[in-house]
């Protein structure tokens, strides 16, 4: 099992009273697998993958990766998390403006490894990898949306994480560039063997999933493997 | 890519930030040096003219009076001049000049007159109004000034200084050589010994006016007084007395009385006062001033970037990779700030100098260093509060659409 989360709530205060985004919610990932969440608007879906990211702490709950239970509370630590284990798809492509697409690549290598020349040649496998290998000069803003999604998962891959997690990945692009982003990320399942949670709101790019999940109000309301 | 490969991106990225930061840093830093390079050539300034009043320390015999500080040498009673030696090798610090004298009365004709003896060239030294005169050609340097330069650059006017008061030589007053119509070049006789007048100087509106100065030992000869001197006049450095100069010249001259001429170096001691006092003030403005301005503009910058830095975090950035950017990105604007900074307040002051005040500023290189490191300061701890700030932006920021 890759991920096991047991009993995890998430509660925000607000000045109208407490909610619980995540209700004593407890869930397996396993290694290798392809996890869809859907839901409606605020049924928790996004907090809990950014908790699965570690990108927030949780209110209370255990998460273990690898069967090693995580110090959810330490930053420093889940900072280390996530640049080892963790690659992200944002619906809003999460690129830095001012960095060319093979320089959004490179610094998420940074983080783990300083050596500039071994980073910009595995820069380049990836954006090879995702058919950009002629637009590795080309800011974001000269990119179309689909290609600036390539760059994303090229970053996310850059570290070869074990979990990709990506939040309506598909929720800026047209039909057509939609099915080619979630056949990339299909491909990184299949063929790279990394487990990929999605958070989406088409029922289309959901049935990409092995694992089928359904959360209403934080809490599991539907777990179908397919 | 570097943290610092990406700073540099990030801050040529937004040129317009760039440039307003920059322009409050060199701005601020400009204003500092132009202010204080014009302070130190005004400061070396005034303090040459103070010094043109002449020596501000006295050493007479116990038994004389400084009631008139021009007069207080003539027909003063004496002591031996070995005490000059006494003095020059104790390696008291601030002394500029030593300057033994001795005065009397004699009639030359139907004139009385006052004869004498000095060392000519320490009493040159210590007279830089006779240097303008035409003595030595050459002005002497301020001895308050914070680092002004030696007093005697060029060792040949110094020699030529010494030369041109010979043993039958001697220097008059403008009084004197009106009185007894001479000029330079004529002979003039003091009880019995002819000497020739080798320089008239000009009128100073004091006793010296009515003054025949001739070398020292020729003088004392003449007077039979042996190796006795009635006075040493001393010029002083201002700090040095007020932490003490005339109790360590006491030390090493117990039995004479020394005293300052109050008014002259009072003066000269406030006028450095209020010089620090000025500087003082423009530097706490300008740190003050400086560190909010890139406070601000670091804040706002981290505002705009808050996506940025989510993306970072997300992807494995941890805090202190965004307090390293962000005060990297703080040294890099103060150390080019700095650096222009320095250019626009030395040129402003060379620039502006001549054109308020007549006075020619010159570069001050130790500014240079100065600039930079206080420019980083003031950039650095304006950034801090902005970065611990950017540290507390969540790694999860950015994955809400905007």
């Amino acid at each position: 099992m890759l991920i096991q989360i047991k009993n995890l709530t998430k509660t925000y205060q607000r000045h109208d009273g407490a909610i619980n985004a995540v209700d004593n919610l407890s869930l397996d990932i396993p290694k290798g697998s392809f996890v869809t969440i859907t839901g409606a608007s605020g049924s928790g879906k996004t907090t809990l993958l950014l908790i699965l990211g570690g990108l927030l702490q949780p209110t209370s709950g255990k998460m273990s990766y690898n069967a090693r239970e995580l110090d959810l509370l330490k930053e420093k630590d889940m900072a280390t998390f996530r640049s080892n284990h963790v690659g992200f798809v944002m619906q809003s492509f999460a690129l830095v403006p001012y960095l060319t697409a093979l320089e959004n690549i490179s610094i998420a290598l940074n983080v783990k490894d300083k050596d500039n020349d071994k980073n910009r040649k595995r820069a380049l496998q990836l954006l090879e990898w995702v058919g950009l290998d002629d637009r590795t000069t080309h800011y974001p803003k000269e990119l179309s949306a689909g290609q600036q999604q390539r760059v994303a998962i090229a970053r996310a891959l850059a570290n070869n994480p074990d979990l990709l997690l990506a939040d309506e990945p598909t929720g800026n692009l047209d039909p057509t560039l939609s099915e080619e982003i979630l056949g990339v990320l299909k491909e990184i399942n299949q063929k790279q063997g990394t487990t990929v949670v999605m958070v989406t709101h088409s029922p289309a790019a959901a049935e990409y999933g092995d694992t089928k999940i359904q959360l209403k109000n934080g809490k599991l309301h539907t777990n179908e493997k397919v | 890519m570097r943290l610092i490969d990406l700073t540099l991106k990030e801050l040529w990225h937004r040129k317009s930030q760039l440039v307003s930061g920059l322009l409050a840093i060199t701005l601020g830093i400009g204003v500092i040096v132009g202010i204080r390079s014009f302070s130190v050539v005004s400061e070396k300034a005034v303090a040459v003219n103070l010094d043109n009043l002449g020596a501000n320390i006295l050493v007479l015999p116990q038994s004389s009076s400084v009631d008139n500080y021009y007069a207080a040498d003539i027909d003063a009673s004496t002591f031996p001049e070995e005490y000059v030696e006494k003095l020059v090798t104790s390696t008291i610090p601030g002394v500029d000049n030593i300057s033994p004298k001795l005065t009397r009365r004699v009639k030359v004709g139907n004139e009385n007159i006052v004869l004498t003896g000095i060392l000519p060239k320490s009493e040159i030294a210590s007279k830089p109004i006779w240097q303008r005169g035409g003595i030595q050609g050459q002005q002497a340097a301020a001895s308050c000034a914070p680092s002004g330069p030696k007093k005697y650059a060029d060792a040949k006017l110094q020699r030529k200084g010494i030369d041109t008061l010979a043993n039958n030589d001697c220097f008059i007053g403008s009084g004197i050589a009106l009185r007894l119509k001479l000029k330079e070049g004529s002979k003039l006789t003091i009880m019995d010994k002819e000497f020739t007048v080798a320089k008239l100087l000009p009128e100073t509106g004091t006793v010296d006016d009515d003054r025949v100065f001739a070398n020292l030992h020729t003088v004392q000869a003449l007077l039979g007084t042996g190796e006795q001197i009635s006075a040493i006049e001393i010029m002083g450095c201002c700090s040095s007395i007020s932490e003490g100069l005339l109790g360590k010249l006491r030390n090493v001259l117990p039995d004479t009385r020394i005293t300052t001429i109050g008014q002259i170096v009072s003066t000269q001691i406030e006028n450095n006062k209020l010089m620090s006092k000025i500087s003082l003030v423009f530097l706490i403005i300008i740190v003050f001033v400086g560190g909010i301005s890139i406070g601000n503009y670091i804040w706002g910058n981290v505002n705009e970037r808050r996506k940025e830095i989510g993306i970072l975090r997300m992807i494995g950035y941890h805090k202190r990779h965004i307090y390293y950017i962000l005060v990297l990105k703080a040294l890099l604007m103060g150390l080019v700030g700095g650096i222009a900074g320095y250019i626009l307040g030395t040129l402003g002051a060379m620039w502006l100098g001549p054109q308020f005040s007549g006075i020619a500023v010159s570069p001050i290189y130790m500014y240079f260093f100065y600039s930079i490191v206080v420019a980083i300061l003031i950039s650095i701890i304006g950034s801090l509060i902005p970065a611990y700030m950017a540290g507390k932006i969540e790694p999860f920021s950015n994955m809400q659409e905007d």
